[in-house]
């Protein structure tokens, strides 16, 4: 049984003292603690509102906002099974069914002698070797019935998780193809070193006159963002702003500090290209932030690292300090007085919405995950409303590899409007599953070539909020142009039903709103009943145009792009596979969702009965 | 919003309120502006800009939220001591919601009737933080804040034990006039005005809501109690 916290006040003061007691630390304050204790214990919160002089409440209300953390004892070991369309389809519903009847508990509960609770959560970004897991945090692949009877008699000897096997907790990269981005041989501080030198071939050109106008410092930068822009570098987390014009604003936007966040939320389900990046290129990823600190001026820069790869935090951490100790990082980088930049990793703990930049830096702040009304932007009004530039994974890398190559060179890459390479995480129904870099303007024909697929009915470009397409439309191509993405492309094989795939990522989203505006929080909850009620056969034409209605509530009033996008999957899936939903449907104009017999069920399971006298009989009309 | 509300022009709200700052969950008053949508509460306004309201458009989706947050609590009209002074139900009767619309979620959520002189039902709570805008912006107090995500998300008091007998709130604080519904009530004073001789029984909300509304809004910066406020 987890100890309770509140009898530890000496253990949560080393975790409080770690974070000097900042407020803004709270969120990692509150992870290191459920990491501690499996739980966070009410006693717990009250000792850190007074520590940390912010009202009780407000700590619980961050705490109960993100999935991994726990306001109540969730069991020794926490088994939570992902649960994308993915890992569906390798089968994890029969495992993780498996592994309750082994344990003997009940999804979402705690076993009665406290020891383990099993649940699903949203995509681990291990699609390439699910199904996966999570157990107390730490990722587990390629989930097989024995791995997940072995890990049960793990869990029931109370084996030490340091104990279990280490094969079980092996995240392979799976690199399939490579180019300019994965094969580049760029050394630490070589684009640095480039970026100093943009000017004028003189290593000592640097002085302290940070920011006035006309200095080296100035002029520095100042190619920097040039640089940037002409090589048409776009954002690579799927909406595609101009990263030189975003640099530039940032720049541009006073304030009295000024700040470089990467964003390594890798949420959208079926993408896991930011993972690999971090755990073969993190070098690259820091050099690219370190790059943006030098052009827009900053001192501090955050890596806000999903916490579904918790396992990356040391690995990263270790880099980091190597490059500090390089004078890649810290006071005076590359002997440049005045160029003072670090940076500090931030764990997320189980929150999609984190993954939009402005919730993310509420989230930084130590808050509820809530994106922000716009306008402002963060390039003005960004993290403690200081002008903020925040940037995907993929992005820093790229920005770094075009400053390297040159805006001439990367552009010949790629097409008009998208310059440069994308890597795309590939997953679904394929031999080879994993991460393929291409130029911009590669046809989904293509990919599914290269990843062996055959018999391919459709492709879920850029995840749930992204784009469904159907055979029919195969000679699509990724960039801006066509068919934008973060990176994310699952494929289904013919014996798929698209029915299915849409209703999972339904209930991604209601898990996942934030539930900050009334179209979306209850909005995504009708959508998933109405789903749900579909499948159950109970679904009309009156519900198919029903969520066509609700789309457009969604649309016009949702606050950010959870909700707007929350219809699309079923909107597309509709489009192209309509047979799919109405095979389903009832011939009625309308059906009750309310089903008699099935409110019965209970009392059948309290009095041990199914006979047919249980039941009630439906009158078909 | 509050230039068109100045100006004479009601806009149908709930989170909002003139005191406070704005911060745009409810999204009853979306309006349209060039084309585009957006909360007219937390959107500057801008001379020349062509504000849409008053449309069937804007007012069915207006009818859709009604109904949704209707569908998401337990609201139970006729038994309701807020019934005729109650926001929600006024915007009902006056955008004209005939029907449920949706299915009704029915959440288990129990009342809390700890405190001596206050009762919190939080059945009918459609988590406008006015409560938590007031406790910490006028009372200095932070009773309230919100916890869980999604369609979870709820309300909860400053206190270990959960309870708001465990809290520092006082009947005479602002929290205690702000709840557009019937959440937050002063124990025995119910029905002290007949059903029928209330507040929204005698007009509609919408000829109403002017004569409250335009006050000058606190010009403060954002407000740390809140969610979404930039």
């Amino acid at each position: 049984m987890a100890t309770d916290s509140d009898r530890h006040p000496a253990d949560l003061d080393l975790i409080l003292d770690r974070h000097a007691c900042d407020p803004g630390a709270l969120l990692q304050i509150l992870r290191e603690i459920q990491e501690r204790y499996g739980y966070i214990a009410p006693a717990a919160i009250s000792y850190l509102g007074a520590k940390l002089n912010i009202p009780r409440a407000r700590i619980e209300g961050v705490a109960g906002f993100y999935s991994f953390l726990h306001l109540q004892p969730h069991g020794e070991y926490r088994v939570l099974f992902s649960d994308n369309i993915t890992d569906r389809m390798l089968g994890n519903q029969a495992l993780m069914e498996k592994m309750c009847q082994q344990l003997w508990l009940q999804p979402g509960k705690v076993s009665e002698d406290g020891l383990v609770s099993i649940n699903t959560t949203s995509c681990t970004g291990l699609c390439d070797q699910g199904p996966a897991m999570l157990v107390n945090g730490r990722a587990i692949t390629k989930l097989t019935h024995q791995r997940v009877q072995e890990i049960g008699s793990l869990i029931r000897n109370r084996t030490s998780l340091t104990d279990w096997p280490a094969d079980f907790f092996r995240v392979e990269d799976n690199i399939r193809r490579s180019g300019p981005l994965l094969d580049n041989s760029i050394a630490p501080g070589d684009v640095l070193r480039a970026a100093l030198f943009l000017s004028a071939a003189r290593p000592e050109l640097v002085e302290e006159s940070r920011g006035s106008t006309g200095s080296p410092r100035t002029e520095i930068a100042e190619n920097i963002v040039e640089a940037i822009k002409q090589s048409g570098l776009r954002g690579r987390g799927g909406a595609g702003f101009s990263t030189g014009l975003k640099w530039e604003a940032c720049r541009n936007a006073s304030g009295s500090e000024h700040y470089v966040v990467c964003n390594a939320d890798e949420g959208e389900p079926g993408t896991f290209k930011d993972r690999v990046l971090l755990t073969r290129q993190a070098d690259l990823v820091f050099e690219g932030m370190t790059l943006c600190a030098l052009a827009i001026g900053a001192q501090h820069g955050y890596l806000y690292l999903r916490g579904e790869y918790r396992y990356l935090l040391e690995p990263l951490q270790a880099i980091l300090q190597r490059r500090r100790e390089a004078n890649l990082l810290g006071k005076s980088i590359l002997g440049q007085s005045g160029f003072d930049f670090d940076i500090v990793i931030h764990l997320g703990a189980g929150a999609y919405i984190c993954g939009e930049e402005s919730a993310l830096i509420e989230s930084l702040e130590g808050k509820r995950g809530i994106p922000r009304s716009r306008p402002p932007f963060p390039v003005t009004h960004g993290y403690l409303q200081q002008p903020t530039a925040v940037d995907n994974v993929e992005t820093f890398c790229s920005a770094a590899l075009a400053l390297r190559m040159g805006a001439e060179n990367y552009c010949a890459i790629g097409t008009e409007k998208s310059s440069g390479s994308k890597l795309i995480s590939v997953s679904g129904d394929c031999p080879r599953p994993g991460i393929y870099e291409y130029p911009f303007g590669v046809s989904v024909r293509e990919v599914l070539d290269d990843c062996g697929a055959v018999n391919a009915r459709a492709v879920q470009v850029s995840g749930p909020s992204g784009v469904c397409v159907a055979e029919s439309e195969f000679d699509r191509r990724l960039g801006f142009e066509d068919l934008p993405t973060a990176g994310a492309f699952m494929v289904f094989d013919d014996s798929r039903d698209l029915f299915e795939v849409a209703r999972n990522f339904v209930h991604f989203f209601a898990h996942e709103s934030c539930g900050f505006c009334t179209p979306c929080r209850v909005g995504t909850s009708m959508l998933k009943q109405t789903m749900d009620k579909i499948a159950a056969g109970h679904g009309t034409q009156y519900d198919l145009n029903e969520i066509e209605r609700l789309d457009k509530v969604l649309q016009t009033s949702s606050h950010c792009g959870l909700g707007r996008s929350a219809c699309n999957p079923v909107l597309h899936t509709l489009k192209h596979f309509r047979p799919a939903y109405e095979t389903r449907l009832k011939s009625l104009d309308f059906e009750p969702a309310f089903d008699l017999d099935g409110a019965l069920a209970r009392a059948r399971q309290m009095t041990g009965r199914d006979d047919a006298g249980a039941h009630l009989k439906t009158e078909e009309i | 919003m509050q230039a068109a509300l100045s100006a004479g022009h009601y806009i149908p709200h709930l989170c909002y309120h003139p005191e406070f700052k704005p911060h745009g969950s409810c999204k009853l008053c979306t309006v349209k502006v060039g084309g585009r949508t957006a909360a007219s509460c937390t959107m500057p306004a801008e001379a020349g800009l062509n504000v849409e309201s008053n449309i069937e458009e804007m007012n069915g989706l207006r009818r859709t939220l009604v109904q949704m947050l209707f569908a998401e609590g337990n609201h139970f009209c006729p038994s309701c001591e807020k019934s005729g002074n109650c926001m929600l139900q006024a915007l009902g009767y006056d955008l004209e919601v005939h029907t449920a619309g949706f299915r009704h979620l029915y959440p288990d959520r129990p009342v809390d009737a700890s405190h001596p002189d206050i009762l919190l039902d939080f059945n009918r709570c459609i988590l406008c933080e006015l409560c938590v805008r007031a406790s910490s912006e006028v009372d200095g107090k932070n009773v309230f804040a919100l916890s869980g995500r999604g369609i979870t998300k709820h309300l909860i008091v400053n206190a270990e034990s959960g309870l708001l007998k465990d809290t520092d709130i006082a009947l005479t604080d602002k929290a205690m006039q702000v709840c557009p519904v019937g959440v937050i009530l002063p124990k025995r004073v119910g029905f002290r005005v007949p059903i029928g001789k209330r507040k929204y029984d005698q007009r509609p909300i919408s000829a109403q809501a002017l004569d409250d509304a335009p006050r000058q809004a606190d010009a403060g910066d954002s407000c740390a109690a809140c969610e979404g406020s930039p």
